[in-house]
């Protein structure tokens, strides 16, 4: 395994630190965040994967949960969060509800946390299984590894870097969970900044 | 169960202060005008023998469409009250039409019925004459309208923040 890193380049190696080295910061609003504690706990163990300490402050976070529902009230606070976290950052979206808005379809409800904060990974399930969440964890360690983040193509575009070829399709992201939420305003614009990182 | 209340109620008020009244599934009920609201609120907590000292609840209806209501006002504010002393029981109703939806206020006489008074105003709108502190309760300050009101489109947001296309994330 020494070998292989003379011969990776720098950012291949910054980046296997990154994946296992999880800070995550819990945005807990329902009752997913029993299965988060569920995930986090002796059990399912979530330490396996080198993302065992939840740090309360943004500032010290580097991987932001959305553990259940988000209203439009919430999202000025949620940004916020996201906004104060260091880069690189990642966002996982735990459960239905953080997704899509779930089943709630009305006035108050945000329908999916990713129109206001560009997420990662999207777990499903109501709540999911903490299988699901460990998949999921397992998914963001790859994407990490492979710089497919949306903070680390960010970063990479700005200081004019290759961005993995997956990034400018990001639709087609990922091999078992779907990335691009159908609704996700981004989406698009993501594209478009990507294509000029690369130009 | 409570027919003392209803009794109470005949007795008391003679003007056509209540309008209508009767008893269903054991629940008594009282159907008030609108000018007589906390006349009658502060009679039925003060009365020795009805003392219906605590306030359970308070919301809103809203009819607009349902059919048999046509002529009766839109909005029914519905009271819930109870007897810690004699263990009754009433359910209290309020015409409130669309023109003007506003009601006496009932803090002074029960102090709970503050943020419940605040919630109906946020959801549907009614207004109540001499609250202390009539502010939206649970939606945001910028939000337009009332969202129960069933006029209000059922799936319209108003967003206070979203992502923008081509912005730094």
């Amino acid at each position: 395994m020494g070998f292989e890193f003379h011969t990776s380049s720098l950012k291949a190696a910054v980046n296997w630190a990154r994946k296992f080295s999880l800070f995550q910061y819990p945005f807990v609003t329902a009752c997913c965040g029993m299965e988060f504690m569920s995930v986090a706990a002796s059990k399912y163990d979530i330490a396996r994967f080198g993302a065992e300490f939840p740090r309360f402050s943004p500032r010290q976070a580097d991987l932001l949960f959305i553990v259940g529902t988000i209203t439009e009230r919430q999202g000025p606070a949620l940004r916020r969060i996201y906004d104060q976290m260091c880069e690189p950052k990642w966002v996982v979206a735990f459960g239905v509800c953080a997704s899509t808005g779930g089943f709630y379809q009305n006035y108050a409800t945000m329908p999916g946390a990713d129109q206001v904060v560009p997420v990662d990974v999207y777990i499903p399930g109501c709540p999911p299984r903490p299988e699901q969440v460990l998949d999921a964890l397992m998914l963001l360690q790859d994407r990490i590894q492979k710089g497919e983040g949306h903070s680390q193509i960010t970063i990479d575009a700005e200081r004019g870097y290759d961005v993995p070829i997956a990034a400018i399709r990001p639709k087609q992201l990922g091999p078992t969970l779907s990335t691009t939420s159908p609704n996700a305003p981004g989406s698009d614009a993501l594209h478009d900044a990507h294509a000029e990182g690369r130009k | 169960m409570a027919q003392i209340i209803l009794d109470r109620l005949t007795a008391q008020f003679t003007a056509g202060e209540v309008i209508e009244l009767g008893s269903a599934l054991g629940n008594e009920w009282a159907r008030i005008k609108r000018e007589s609201w906390t006349t009658v609120a502060k009679f039925l907590r003060d009365d020795p023998a009805l003392k219906l000292e605590m306030f359970i609840d308070l919301t809103a209806v809203d009819r607009l469409g349902l059919r048999g209501y046509e002529d009766a006002p839109r909005f029914d504010v519905v009271l819930h009250l109870y007897s810690v002393s004699h263990k009754h029981r009433i359910r209290l109703y309020c015409g409130v039409p669309e023109e003007d939806p506003s009601v006496e206020t009932l803090v002074p006489i029960w102090a709970g019925a503050d943020w419940f008074e605040r919630e109906a105003y946020d959801l549907y709108g009614v207004r109540f004459k001499g609250h202390p502190d009539l502010r939206r309760i649970l939606m945001y300050p910028e939000f337009v309208g009332h969202p129960l009101r069933k006029d209000y489109p059922k799936e319209k947001r108003q967003p206070l923040v979203r992502r923008q296309a081509g912005t730094r994330e």
